[in-house]
Formats: structure tokens, C-alpha cells, sequence
């Protein structure tokens, strides 16, 4: 705009402008009824010729459906009961596939470890690629390959079973309370596949501040990153000295707690901007509840599982490899009396440990920026490059890694909470930037989130030391 | 409300995919979840996300496919019920139809709501002629006992009438051919435009030939003049940033492809 301008275009400009200027004086709020009305009668006109009904009966089998499954009294719980369900079942049918595949690599890794001997390879590779980074990436594929390939086709038929968007309906009136749209749910159901993609998804919603609730709050919803770690962590920490039979299910029930959670900070969060920085009132919309439409289902779950299921676990594994390469490394630099990771590990230590958590976990978050698939790769790197050589072996065996880092139910829970509420992933503050263009609102979507993680996190590790629960 | 500054920072993400020379660009538009994603996959062979919930597709996805030696480049617009820009998405569609003027925009309609989809299928015939209607979603039609009279539709319009079922692969040869056959020039087309009340079309007739005077033949002025005595600021801008790019790109040719797509 600032250069010089062609006398040409000038012109034509001058010209453009006064066009709109005389547009004005001639518009006014009648042309906008007429064209409307005049769409309208000429749609209806053409479809009475063009369009014939067999049976008007059969076109109301939707709403039918819809009565109950959006009604006052059964939309909430129902929804809820699908939700419990859908991770009853990853939980469940996770469990068998899990350990096959846990041994599996550990039976591949004996094979490995007698190739590096036979070619006389030293030590140090070993241990950097085996000990390392294999023995790392095989505990990210056992755990987190077999709830994803559960979960997303599962969600995917719901998807396209065309439910999502009752699921808004639901949750209108809610968000209405929090000042935030009611299309928030939409995005916040595309946030339990990818918060980066979420972000992209607010552009559903018309109104600026209402699109700005929903992208700072689209991290509170555990995105597939973190979905493993929910899992994993619950059933490992949170169900233990539970009937055999009953710990599914506690595992599911606190899984779904996490994410009810996320959804009431969503909430919180949304009310507190929208009464200060983001003030306003909810605008309306229209919500179209699209017909039921039966699945294509082998489709479905071979798209969820190819397309989601190995696109995070490739992410994982390529994301993670170079991590595991610089957490290997950093474990074995010595750096005065100790190593360089064990530096690092003891500087964030004290601070962690207000948290409830340990310096090596807050490491991995903080690694982790990248993306949550290598999180907890990173931690077990960090654990098991400090002679705690757990091999591969079953899900009792990772419990140990973890007890023998003084692991308490606490550290899960709190870990649990932090990767629920902490930062979002490097990918999505891109998106954030480049959505909003705001480095004020990007650096408020990383601070609001880590400011909660820190202060649940806090608050819950003193609570329950303070009351001497643990 | 301090996103507002930056109206549409999406509409170009993605630089260095400039169009082939050779080759044809098609675009689809519709209403929310008619199908399009699907039709998009299913002409394309790519995997775009599909899923049953209006809003899904907020990108425009690009996806090329073959067709007796062409190449066609498809363009996956965001669902939207109209064009008056009243959201991202829809000033994304909208430019998209006017600005970038793909060769052939293909109007993708839900059998079993035709009367509710129609209304953007005429918005999109005020705004161009190359436009090929598809009643997607004929086997949910089917199954629900609506018949629809496609003949009688294309008649009334002015331009061919598809009817499809995307999920099924049903009619996607006919699609690919009429696009063809459009793209070409072989279809003469005469969209119906619709007339307003006396007053509006009065003031339609004075606005028009400024519109002319500004931008020649190359964008559709009937439609300019009648959105902006709509009051469509967001037109109004868009109109002035064109202004000032269109007379660089263009260096001296009016005719061949006065609006390429940027890159």
C-alpha cells in the first residue's frame, strides 16, 4: 500500500470507491428482505415441480431418534454412557495387545542385543541404540498402537453415524452459560483427535471472541498425544488393589473423569475470559442436525486406523527418535560429578516436586513441546538411561520402571493432570499464531494452560500431603 | 475481539501450488455435510477427512485427478448455507468462485433437503456460468422415497443436473464428463438469474456499468452491484485489495486467465 501507485489503477480505485460510496446511498435495509424472500419463493416454487415425495411419513424417522437422544432428561446421560463405553472398551481390548506386543520387541530385542555382539559393536552404540532408543520406541508402540486402534475407529463410526452433532445440541445450553458458542463442542470433539486441527476447526464459529474462547481453550481436551498417557497411567497406578474384574473399569471411570474434568476447566475458563478479557455476549447460530446415516463401517475403521492410528504413532516414533538420541546423549555427557541429564533432572527436581511430580517428568514435558506422542518416550528414555535397565517385557515390568523412580499413585495422578492441562504442543501454538496472528493470544494460549496445570497440580500434591493421605 | 483485524489469513496456505498450465480447475461448493469431502474423495482418490457433521471442512483441499488425458484440479470448498460472507468460511468460498474462477464450479446438493440447498445453488448461478448442479446423497433420497426430477431441474436452472451418490460411486463418470464437456466450452449454458422488485433492479441497472467500467467482463457485475446494495462491506474490501494486484498480474492481457490463482 505504500508504494507509489500506477495513475492507472489510481483511477480506477477513485472510481471503485465512489461505486461503493453510491451503493450505500442507494442500498438500504429493504434489498436484503427482497433478495432473501426472493430465494426463498423461487426454491420453493422449483422443488413443488421438481420434487415428489412417496411417503412424507418416512422423512421423520430422524426426528424420532432425535427425541430421545437429545431430549432434556436422557441427552446427558446417554452421552455420558457412550463416552464410559467407548473407553471401557479401548481400556479393555487394549490390555491383551499390549502385552503381545511388549513381548514381542522384548523377544526381538535378545536377537538385536546377539547381532551387536556378534558384530562386536561397542558398548556405547548398544546402549544408545537398544537400550535407548529401541527399548523406547517398543514401549510407545506396545502402549499406545492398541488403544488407538481401538478408539478412533470407535469414535470414527459415531462420527459418521452423523451423533457429533447432537452432542453440540447437548452442550449448548452450557456453553451458553460460559459466554462460548455452542459450536465449541464441534471443536472440541475434533481437539480428542488433534488440538493442531482443532484450532483450524474454530473457523465454524462466526463471532472473533467467541472463536478466540474456543482456540484458548481447545487444549483442556486430551488430544490422541495424550490419550496413551491418560491410559496407560490410570491402569497402571489408579486401578491396582482393585478386584481383578473391577479395574477395567476403574481405569475407564478415571480416564473419563480426566476428561469431564477438561471439559469443566473448559468452562471455568471460558466464563472467566468472557466476563474480563473476552467480554460479551454469546451470538446466535444455526446448528444442523444432519440425518443419521449408517456407517460405512469396514471404511470407517480402516481410514481411523490408517490414517490416525499410524499417523500418530509415525509421528511418535520420528518425533521421539531424536529425542531419545538427545536424551541418550545428555545421559551420558558427564558434566562435573554427574551427568548432564542428572544436571538438569536435579535443577528442575525441587520445583517438580512442589508438583508432585519429579524433575525427569517435567523434562519430558518440557522436550515434549514438539508434540505429546513423546512425552512419555522421553520419560522412559530418562529413566532407563539412568540404570534402570527394565527390559521389555510386560506391562508389570513398565510399572517398575516407574516404582522404581519412586513412583506414588500421586505422581501418575499428577501427571495425568498435567499433561490434561499443561501447554499445547508446538504444531498448534504455530496454528494458534497463524489463525489469531496475535503473539499476545498465542503467548496467553501457552500461559493459561501451564498457569492451571501448575496450580491443580500444586494444589492436589499439598492437599494430599497435608492431609496425610499418602 | 481482537482477532478481527485479520480477515482471512487461510484463503492462500498454500503458495507453490499454482495450477498446471494445461490442465482444468473445478471447485466444490455446497451446504454443510451434503457429501462434498466424500465426492471430493471419491473423484480425487485422495483421503480427506469425511465425517457426518456440518462445519467438517474448514481448508479448501486441493486434489487433482485424470480424465481422458486432462487433468483436473479439484478444489474442496468449506460447507457453507450462503455466500453472503457472513464467516470465514464463506468469504473463502465466495472469493474462491468470483476471484479465482475455477473452470467449472460444481453446486454439490443434499437429494433429501433440495429446497433448503437450492438457495446457495442460485447465489452461486448469480456469480457464474460455469456451474454443474449434483444431487449427491440420491441412495438416502432413494431410501426415504424422494424422486427427484433432474431434467425438469436442469431446465428450470439453465445447467446440467448430476445425480449421484458419492458414498455408492454412483454417477461420478457423468460428473467427470459434463465437467469435462463444460470445461471445454462444449456446454452453452443460460443460469437462471433471479429478477428482483422493481425498485432493487432499477437500482441494479445504475450500479452495473460502473461495475463494468471498473472491471470490464472478467468478474460478474450484476452480482457485484446487488451485493454491494446488500451492504456487503466484506465484498467491498476484497474488491479493493483486487483492484490494486489485478492490474500487476495482469501486464497488458485481458483475455486467457485474467485471475490465476496466486501463489
Amino acid at each position: 500500500m505504500g508504494q507509489p501507485m500506477d495513475p492507472l489503477i489510481q483511477s480506477k480505485r477513485n472510481h471503485l470507491d465512489s461505486l461503493i460510496a453510491r451503493s450505500r446511498q442507494l442500498g438500504d435495509a429493504s434489498a436484503r428482505d427482497d433478495i432473501v424472500a426472493r430465494v426463498y419463493q423461487t426454491t420453493r416454487s422449483i422443488c413443488e415441480d421438481v420434487v415428489h415425495y412417496q411417503d412424507k411419513e418416512r422423512l421423520f424417522r430422524t426426528e424420532k431418534l432425535d427425541r430421545v437422544l437429545t431430549s432434556p432428561i436422557w441427552g446427558y446421560p446417554i452421552m455420558l454412557a457412550m463416552l464410559g463405553v467407548i473407553f471401557w472398551l479401548t481400556i479393555a481390548g487394549a490390555n491383551a495387545p499390549s502385552e503381545m506386543l511388549a513381548q514381542l520387541f522384548g523377544w526381538l530385542e535378545g536377537y538385536l542385543t546377539l547381532t551387536f555382539q556378534a558384530l562386536h559393536a561397542p558398548d556405547w552404540l548398544h546402549g544408545l541404540l537398544v537400550l535407548g532408543l529401541y527399548r523406547g520406541i517398543s514401549w510407545v508402540v506396545s502402549v499406545m498402537l492398541p488403544p488407538m486402534a481401538i478408539f478412533f475407529p470407535i469414535f470414527g463410526l459415531l462420527e459418521n453415524f452423523g451423533y457429533l452433532p447432537r452432542v453440540a445440541f447437548n452442550m449448548d445450553r452450557l456453553f451458553k452459560g460460559s459466554g462460548g458458542h455452542g459450536k465449541q463442542s464441534l471443536t472440541m470433539a475434533m481437539g480428542f483427535g488433534c488440538n493442531a486441527a482443532a484450532i483450524l476447526s474454530t473457523r465454524i464459529i462466526e463471532s472473533p471472541r467467541e472463536r478466540m474462547l474456543a482456540i484458548l481453550t481447545n487444549n483442556f481436551v486430551p488430544c490422541n498425544g495424550r490419550w496413551p498417557t491418560l491410559i496407560l497411567l490410570s491402569s497402571l497406578f489408579m486401578a491396582a488393589g482393585i478386584a481383578d474384574g473391577m479395574q477395567t473399569f476403574v481405569t475407564a471411570a478415571v480416564v473419563m473423569g480426566m476428561v469431564l474434568f477438561g471439559i469443566v476447566v473448559t468452562l471455568t475458563v471460558s466464563w472467566g475470559l468472557s466476563k474480563t478479557a473476552l467480554r460479551g455476549v454469546p451470538t446466535h447460530y444455526t446448528l444442523e442436525l444432519p440425518p443419521y446415516r449408517k456407517p460405512k463401517f469396514w471404511n470407517t475403521i480402516l481410514r481411523a486406523t490408517l490414517d490416525k492410528s499410524l499417523y500418530v504413532l509415525k509421528r511418535a516414533v520420528i518425533v521421539a527418535a531424536p529425542a531419545g538420541v538427545i536424551t541418550w546423549i545428555l545421559a551420558n555427557t558427564p558434566a562435573g560429578d554427574v551427568s548432564a541429564l542428572e544436571q538438569v533432572v536435579a535443577f528442575l527436581d525441587p520445583f517438580a516436586r512442589a508438583l508432585g511430580l519429579d524433575g525427569f517428568i517435567l523434562m519430558a514435558f518440557i522436550l515434549g513441546l514438539p508434540a505429546n506422542e513423546i512425552v512419555l518416550p522421553i520419560l522412559l528414555m530418562g529413566y532407563l538411561s539412568t540404570g534402570a535397565m527394565t527390559e521389555v517385557e510386560d506391562m508389570a515390568a513398565l510399572k517398575q520402571i516407574f516404582l522404581d523412580h519412586g513412583w506414588t499413585w500421586l505422581t501418575a495422578l499428577n501427571m495425568m493432570l498435567f499433561s490434561l492441562l499443561h501447554y499445547p504442543c508446538g504444531t498448534t501454538l504455530i496454528n494458534i499464531y497463524k489463525e489469531t496472528k496475535s503473539p499476545k493470544w498465542t503467548f496467553l494460549s501457552f500461559a493459561i494452560p501451564t498457569g492451571i496445570a501448575i496450580g491443580v497440580t500444586f494444589i492436589v500434591t499439598q492437599t494430599v500431603r497435608a492431609l496425610g493421605l499418602l | 475481539m481482537n482477532s478481527q483485524g485479520n480477515k482471512r489469513p487461510w484463503d492462500r496456505q498454500q503458495p507453490g501450488k499454482s495450477p498446471s498450465l494445461s490442465g482444468y480447475r473445478v471447485a466444490l461448493a455446497g451446504n454443510p455435510n451434503t457429501g462434498k469431502s466424500t465426492l471430493f474423495n471419491a473423484l480425487t482418490g485422495m483421503r480427506q477427512h469425511t465425517g457426518n457433521w456440518p462445519g467438517k471442512t474448514v481448508l479448501h483441499a486441493e486434489g487433482r485427478y485424470l480424465h481422458n488425458g486432462e487433468t483436473y484440479t479439484v478444489i474442496d470448498l468449506p460447507g457453507t448455507y450462503s455466500l453472503f460472507s457472513n464467516s470465514a468460511d464463506e468469504e473463502v468460498a465466495r472469493d474462491h468462485i468470483v476471484f479465482d474462477q475455477p473452470d467449472v464450479t460444481v453446486v454439490v446438493l443434499d437429494a433429501t433437503a433440495l429446497e433448503r440447498n437450492l438457495n446457495l445453488a442460485l447465489q452461486v448461478l448469480e456469480m457464474s456460468d460455469h456451474v454443474v448442479l449434483c444431487v449427491n446423497l440420491m441412495d438416502e433420497a432413494k431410501r426415504k422415497g424422494i424422486q427427484i426430477n433432474s431434467g425438469k431441474l436442469s431446465d428450470k436452472l439453465g445447467v446440467p443436473v448430476i445425480k449421484t451418490a458419492a458414498r455408492e460411486g454412483e454417477g461420478l463418470e457423468e460428473l467427470k464428463q459434463v465437467i469435462a464437456r463444460m470445461a471445454q466450452g462444449k456446454i452453452t449454458t443460460r443460469p437462471y438469474r433471479l429478477r428482483y422488485d422493481e425498485k432493487l433492479e432499477t437500482k441494479i441497472a445504475e450500479l452495473e456499468p460502473e461495475v463494468r467500467r471498473v472491471f470490464g467482463n472478467r468478474l460478474p457485475s450484476r452480482w457485484i452491484a446487488l451485493r454491494l446494495l446488500d451492504g456487503d462491506a466484506g465484498l467491498a474490501k476484497a474488491l479493493r485489495n483486487r483492484l490494486g494486484k489485478e492490474e500487476v498480474d495482469q501486464s497488458g492481457t485481458t483475455d486467457g486467465s485474467p485471475y490465476p490463482v496466486e501463489a
